[in-house]
C-alpha cells in the first residue's frame, strides 16, 4: 500500500501537475500557431515574465498591507495575466505585425518569435537576476496531508499543486464556453480552419488575433506563475519547457485547444512515468514472482528526461504528424 | 517567372563587398594596434571559426530556407567527435572489458536499427497494418531496452575500470574530417524526420535534438568524461605549449583559414551551379519546383545535411583551439543565435556576408564584454552616489545578460529593416 | 439603372493584367452568368468585384455607390457576397456555426434570417450540429450558399458552384440557384456548364482572352449559332 502511495504521489501527481502546465502552455502555442501559422518560441520566457510580474504584484500587495491565507502571488497572478497579455499585444504590433504585413514567410515570425525570446530573456535576467527565487514572500507553502487507511505515508499535495488543479480545471471550461459559444470564439475557429474564407466573410483579422494574444498571454502567465509557485521561480526556463509544450501542441494536433490540453497532461505523465523508479511498485510483488528486482528501475535516468517530449515528438511526426486531434500539417 | 531560372550575372567589381570588406580591415588593424598580437590572433581564429559555422548555416537559411535552432547540436557533436578521434589513447580502457563492449554495443545498435529499419516495412512482407503498428511498437520498445541496459552496464564497467574510453590519438585534421561527418549523421536523422514538413517543426526538432546532444555530452562520462573536461586538445600544428602564443595561433589561423576558404570556394561553386538554382527554386517557389518533379524533401535533406557537415568541423575547429573540451561550455547564445545574428546581418545566402557578418560580430561580441561591464558599473557607481542605491551582488553576471538582450534585439531589428543583411544575396529573392 | 454596373474594367494579379477593359451590367433581381474558355478570366471577374485583386482601370459601381478597390472584408457592409469554388466551408465548425459565421459582421439578431436560410435548404436543419466538414460536397456547396446568404445580400457573386459535382447534383444546385433569385437577390455567377446556366440566365456574359465576346439575354446566347460553336461545344 505503501508503495502504491508513493506511485501516486511521484509519478501520477507528478506528472498531472507539471501536465498542467504544459497544457496551459500549449493551449496558447496551439492557437498562436493556428491562427497566425507559427511556432511561438518565446511562449517560455512569457512564462517567466508572466511569474515576474505576478511576484512584483504580490509584493506590492504585500506593502499594502494586505494579508491571506492564500498565497499573495496567486492574488498577483491575476493583474499580472493582464499585463502579459497586454505586452503581448504590444509584442505583436511590434515585432510581428510588420512582418507579417510584408508578407514574410511564417519561418521568418518563428526567427522573430526567436529574437523577442532573447530580448525577454536579457531584460528578465539583468532586472530579475539568474539566480531562482521563491514565489511565497511573507507565508509559508501550505502542505496537505491526506492519510490513507492501510498506509503509513500519506499523499501529499500542496498549496499550489490545489491551486493549480482548480485554476486548470476552470480555464478548461471558460475556454470551451469561449470558443463554442461566444461569437469571438468561433470566429478564432473560423480563422484557425481557414484564413481565407474567413476573411471573405467579413471577419475581423484584428479582433481574433487580439484574442489569440490575450487567450496565449494570460494563460503563460499563469502557467508560469504557478509553475514558480510549485517549484521556484527559474530565469532560466526558457527552451527546457518549450520542447515539452511545443511537443504537447503537436500531439494534440496544432490549432486544437483540446488537443493541446490532452498532449499537455500526456507529455507530464509521460515524463513522470519514464523517470519513476518502478522497483518501487515492484518490490512488493518480488516474493510472487521469486526474483529479485535491480534497486532503480527507471525507464530513463532523470537527468534524460527531456529525451521524453523529444521522443514523443519524433514518433509523432514519424507516424501521425496530425496528431491525436487531427490538426493541421502546416 | 523566367528570370527566376535565369544565371545571374556577376558584377564585374563587387563595390558593396570591397567597401565592408575594408572597413573590417580597418576594425581588425584596430583591434591588432590596440590589442596585440598575441590576443587579437585569438580573436581571428575564433572568428575565422565562425565564419565556417556561418557558413554552414547560411546555406541551409540563404540557400534552402532551412531554420536551423539547433547549431549548438551540431557544433559540439563535431567537438566531441574530434575529440574523441584525435585525443591520445587511454591504455587502461584498451586493457579493460571496454572495447569488446563497445564492439557489442555497436553491433546491437547496428541490429536494432535494422529490425526498425525491417519492422517499418512489415506491410511489404505481408503483414496487417494493424499488425505492423504492434510490431512496430515491440520492435521500438525491445530495442530501447537491449540498448539503454548495455549502455547502463557498459558505462558502469568503463567508468569503474577506465574512468573514460580515451581518444584514438589520430590525426587532428582526419577527426575534423570524421566531425563533419557524424555530425552530418546527425542531421540525416533529424531531417528524414521533420523535412517533409513545414519548418517549424524542423526548427523545434533541432533545438530539441541541441539540448538532447548537450545533456547526453554532459552526462556520458563513460564516453567523454563529461563536465569533468578533457583537455589538452592537440592542435594540427604545434601548440602555445614553449610558450610563443603567437606563432603557434598565427599557425592555427593559417590553418583555420585554408578550411575556411576551401568550403567558401566550394560553396560559392555550388551556388552559381544548377544545383544551387534548384535550392532557391525550391526556397522561393515550392509548389513549383515540386511540380517540375524535384524531389523537394531529399533536396532539402541534401542541403540541411551538407550544412551540418559544416558545423560539424567548425565546431570541431573551435573546441580544439580552445584545447579544452567542456560540454557546459556549450551554450545556445555563443553557438546558435551569435551564429544566426552573424549570418542575417552578413546577408542571408551571400557566402562573402557570412565571412563579413561572422568576424564582424564577433569582434563586436568580444568587445561588448567589457563594454557592458564597464556601462553597468559606472550606472551602479552614479546611482549609488546619487540616491545611495546598492547595486546587487551579481551585478557582473546580469551585466553580461544584456548582450542577449542586444542579440536578440539585433534579430528582429534586422529582420524588420534589413532582411537582406549587410551584403544582399547575388540574386534578388522572389 | 443597373444595380452592378463594371465600366472598361482592368485588372489582374500584380503585375499580371488579366481583364481588360471589360463591361458588364446587372439589374436587380437578375441572374448573371459569366461564361466562356479556361483562362478566359471569369472567376478573376468575380475577384476583381470582391476586392481581391488589384484594379489598375474601369470602375465598379454597385447600387450607386463605387466600390472599386474596396477590400473584400468590408464588402459585407455593402450587401454584397461572394462564394469562393473551393474551401468554401469552415471545415471544424458545424453546419449551423458556419451560418453565424456568415452573419459576423452583423450585429443585430439574425435568428429569423437563419430561418430563413433553412427553408431555402431544409437539409441543412438537419445536419446542423453536425461539422461542415463531414458533409459531401453538394452538401458543404449547400452551406457555402447558406453562409453568404447570412449577410441578407442584394449581390451574391458564385465561382463556379457545381465545379466537381455530380451531374445530379448540378440540377439541384441550378434549382437552388433559382430558389435564393426569387427571394430577390441577384445573382453573378462564373459556371463551366455553360448550356445549363445559360438556361436559367437573364443575362449572359462571354468572356474570352479577358475581355467581353458576346453579351445578350442567356437564351439568344444560348440559340446564338456562333456563340455555340465557339463556347458551348457545338
Amino acid at each position: 500500500m505503501n508503495a502504491l502511495v508513493f506511485f501516486f504521489d511521484n509519478a501520477i501527481l507528478s506528472g498531472l501537475i507539471i501536465g498542467a502546465i504544459y497544457a496551459l502552455g500549449a493551449i496558447g502555442v496551439t492557437l498562436i500557431f493556428g491562427i497566425l501559422r507559427f511556432a511561438h518560441f518565446a511562449h517560455g520566457d512569457m512564462m517567466t515574465m508572466g511569474a515576474f510580474l505576478s511576484l512584483i504584484f504580490a509584493v506590492l500587495l504585500q506593502s499594502m498591507g494586505i494579508h491571506s491565507p492564500i498565497a499573495l502571488a496567486f492574488f498577483g497572478m491575476f493583474p499580472a495575466m493582464a499585463a502579459t497579455a497586454l505586452i503581448a499585444i504590444l509584442f505583436d504590433k511590434l515585432f510581428y505585425k510588420p512582418l507579417r504585413d510584408a508578407g514574410a514567410r511564417p519561418v521568418v515570425m518563428v526567427m522573430a518569435s526567436v529574437g523577442v525570446t532573447l530580448m525577454l530573456q536579457g531584460v528578465l535576467r539583468v532586472f530579475g537576476g539568474v539566480s531562482a527565487r521563491s514565489m511565497y514572500i511573507g507565508s509559508p507553502k501550505a502542505i496537505f496531508q491526506f492519510h490513507l487507511p492501510d498506509a503509513t505515508r500519506p499523499i501529499v499535495l500542496t498549496e499550489p499543486q490545489i491551486i493549480l488543479f482548480v485554476f486548470t480545471a476552470v480555464t478548461v471550461f471558460a475556454l470551451h464556453y469561449f470558443l463554442t459559444r461566444t461569437r469571438l470564439g468561433k470566429a478564432m475557429r473560423a480563422v484557425s480552419d481557414n484564413p481565407d474564407l474567413a476573411s471573405i466573410t467579413g471577419i475581423d483579422i484584428r479582433h481574433v488575433v487580439w484574442a489569440t494574444w490575450i487567450i496565449g498571454g494570460a494563460l503563460a502567465c499563469a502557467a508560469g506563475t504557478l509553475l514558480s509557485m510549485d517549484v521556484a521561480l527559474k530565469p532560466d526556463l526558457s527552451f527546457n519547457i518549450l520542447l515539452p509544450i511545443f511537443a504537447a501542441t503537436i500531439v494534440g494536433g496544432i490549432g486544437q485547444p483540446y488537443g493541446a490540453i490532452a498532449g499537455g497532461f500526456l507529455v507530464g505523465l509521460c515524463e513522470s512515468f519514464a523517470v519513476f523508479n518502478w522497483s518501487i511498485l515492484l518490490r512488493p510483488l518480488e516474493p510472487m514472482f521469486g526474483v529479485d528486482f535491480p534497486s532503480s528501475l527507471a525507464i530513463v535516468p532523470t537527468e534524460y528526461k527531456l529525451m521524453i517530449p523529444f521522443v514523443i515528438l519524433i514518433i509523432v511526426l514519424i507516424y501521425r504528424p496530425t496528431g491525436i486531434f487531427k490538426g493541421k500539417v502546416l | 517567372m523566367a528570370e527566376t531560372t535565369a544565371t545571374p550575372a556577376r558584377p564585374l567589381v563587387p563595390v558593396r563587398d570591397l567597401a565592408a570588406f575594408a572597413v573590417l580591415a580597418l576594425i581588425v588593424l584596430a583591434v591588432f594596434l590596440s590589442q596585440g598580437s598575441v590576443y587579437s590572433l585569438r580573436v581571428m581564429v575564433e572568428a575565422a571559426c565562425y565564419a565556417v559555422l556561418t557558413l554552414g548555416l547560411t546555406i541551409q537559411w540563404g540557400y534552402a530556407g532551412l531554420f536551423n535552432v539547433g547549431v549548438m547540436g551540431f557544433l559540439a557533436t563535431g567537438a566531441a567527435t574530434s575529440m574523441l578521434v584525435s585525443y591520445p589513447t587511454n591504455p587502461d580502457f584498451w586493457n579493460s572489458p571496454g572495447p569488446a563492449l563497445v564492439a557489442m554495443f555497436v553491433v546491437k545498435l547496428a541490429i536494432c536499427g535494422a529490425a526498425i529499419w525491417l519492422a517499418n516495412r512489415a506491410e511489404r512482407i505481408g503483414f496487417h497494418r494493424r499488425l505492423k503498428g504492434l510490431l512496430v511498437t515491440a520492435v521500438l520498445i525491445a530495442s530501447f531496452v537491449v540498448i539503454s541496459w548495455h549502455m547502463t552496464h557498459m558505462a558502469d564497467v568503463i567508468e569503474s575500470q577506465a574512468g573514460w574510453v580515451g581518444g584514438l590519438g589520430l590525426p587532428v585534421i582526419l577527426g575534423w574530417l570524421v566531425a563533419g561527418l557524424v555530425a552530418g549523421l546527425v542531421a540525416w536523422f533529424v531531417g528524414r524526420v521533420c523535412l517533409g514538413l513545414r519548418s517549424d517543426y524542423l526548427a523545434i526538432a533541432t533545438l530539441g535534438i541541441a539540448q538532447i546532444i548537450k545533456t547526453f555530452l554532459k552526462n556520458a562520462d563513460w564516453l567523454t568524461r563529461g563536465t569533468l573536461t578533457v583537455s589538452p586538445l592537440p592542435w594540427p600544428v604545434p601548440t602555445p605549449a614553449n610558450g610563443d602564443f603567437a606563432f603557434a595561433r598565427g599557425m592555427y589561423l593559417i590553418v583555420v583559414v585554408i578550411v575556411m576558404a576551401l568550403v567558401y570556394l566550394a560553396l560559392q561553386r555550388a551556388y552559381y551551379a544548377p544545383w544551387g538554382r534548384m535550392m532557391r527554386a525550391i526556397r522561393d517557389r515550392e509548389d513549383a519546383a515540386a511540380a517540375m518533379g524535384k524531389d523537394v524533401t531529399a533536396r532539402r535533406r541534401e542541403i540541411f545535411v551538407l550544412g551540418c557537415v559544416v558545423m560539424g568541423i567548425g565546431g570541431a575547429m573551435l573546441i580544439h583551439f580552445a584545447q579544452i573540451y567542456d560540454p557546459s561550455g556549450f551554450i545556445d547564445l555563443n553557438h546558435t543565435f551569435l551564429i544566426w545574428v552573424m549570418m542575417i546581418l552578413g546577408g542571408a545566402g551571400n557566402n562573402r556576408g557570412a565571412i563579413f557578418g561572422a568576424i564582424f560580430v564577433y569582434i563586436a561580441w568580444t568587445i561588448s564584454e567589457p563594454i557592458a561591464l564597464w556601462l553597468f558599473h559606472t550606472g551602479a557607481a552614479y546611482a549609488h552616489a546619487w540616491t545611495g542605491w546598492n547595486p546587487p551582488s551579481d551585478l557582473d553576471s546580469r551585466a553580461l545578460q544584456m548582450r542577449v538582450f542586444v542579440v536578440g534585439l539585433t534579430i528582429t531589428l534586422v529582420l524588420r529593416y534589413a532582411p537582406r543583411g549587410i551584403l544582399p544575396e547575388p540574386e534578388a529573392r522572389h | 439603372m443597373s444595380l452592378l454596373s463594371i465600366d472598361g474594367l482592368t485588372a489582374g494579379y500584380g503585375q499580371m493584367t488579366i481583364l481588360r477593359d471589360v463591361d458588364m451590367a446587372l439589374d436587380e433581381g437578375e441572374i448573371g452568368v459569366i461564361v466562356g474558355p479556361n483562362g478566359a478570366g471569369k472567376s478573376t471577374m468575380l475577384k476583381a468585384i470582391f476586392g481581391m485583386l488589384t484594379v489598375t482601370g474601369g470602375s465598379i459601381t454597385f447600387d450607386g455607390t463605387d466600390i472599386t478597390g474596396i477590400r473584400s472584408e468590408k464588402l459585407a457592409g455593402h450587401r454584397i457576397a461572394y462564394v469562393p469554388q473551393e474551401n468554401n466551408v469552415f471545415a471544424s465548425l458545424t453546419v449551423e456555426e458556419n451560418l453565424e459565421m456568415g452573419a459576423y459582421t452583423r450585429r443585430d439578431d439574425v435568428s429569423h434570417v437563419l430561418d430563413h436560410v433553412y427553408e431555402i435548404f431544409p437539409d441543412m436543419k438537419d445536419k446542423r450540429r453536425q461539422p461542415a466538414g463531414e458533409l459531401s460536397g453538394g452538401q458543404r456547396q449547400m452551406v457555402a450558399f447558406g453562409r453568404a446568404l447570412m449577410i441578407e445580400p442584394k449581390l451574391i457573386l458564385l465561382d463556379e458552384p457545381t465545379a466537381g459535382l455530380s451531374p445530379m447534383f448540378m440540377s439541384v444546385i441550378f434549382d437552388r440557384v433559382i430558389a435564393i433569385n426569387r427571394t430577390g437577390v441577384t445573382v453573378a455567377m462564373v459556371e463551366q456548364n455553360a448550356k445549363q446556366a445559360l438556361a436559367i440566365a437573364h443575362k449572359g456574359f462571354v468572356l474570352a482572352g479577358g475581355q467581353n465576346s458576346y453579351t445578350d439575354t442567356g437564351q439568344n446566347l444560348l440559340d446564338n449559332p456562333e456563340v455555340a460553336r465557339s463556347f458551348l461545344g457545338g
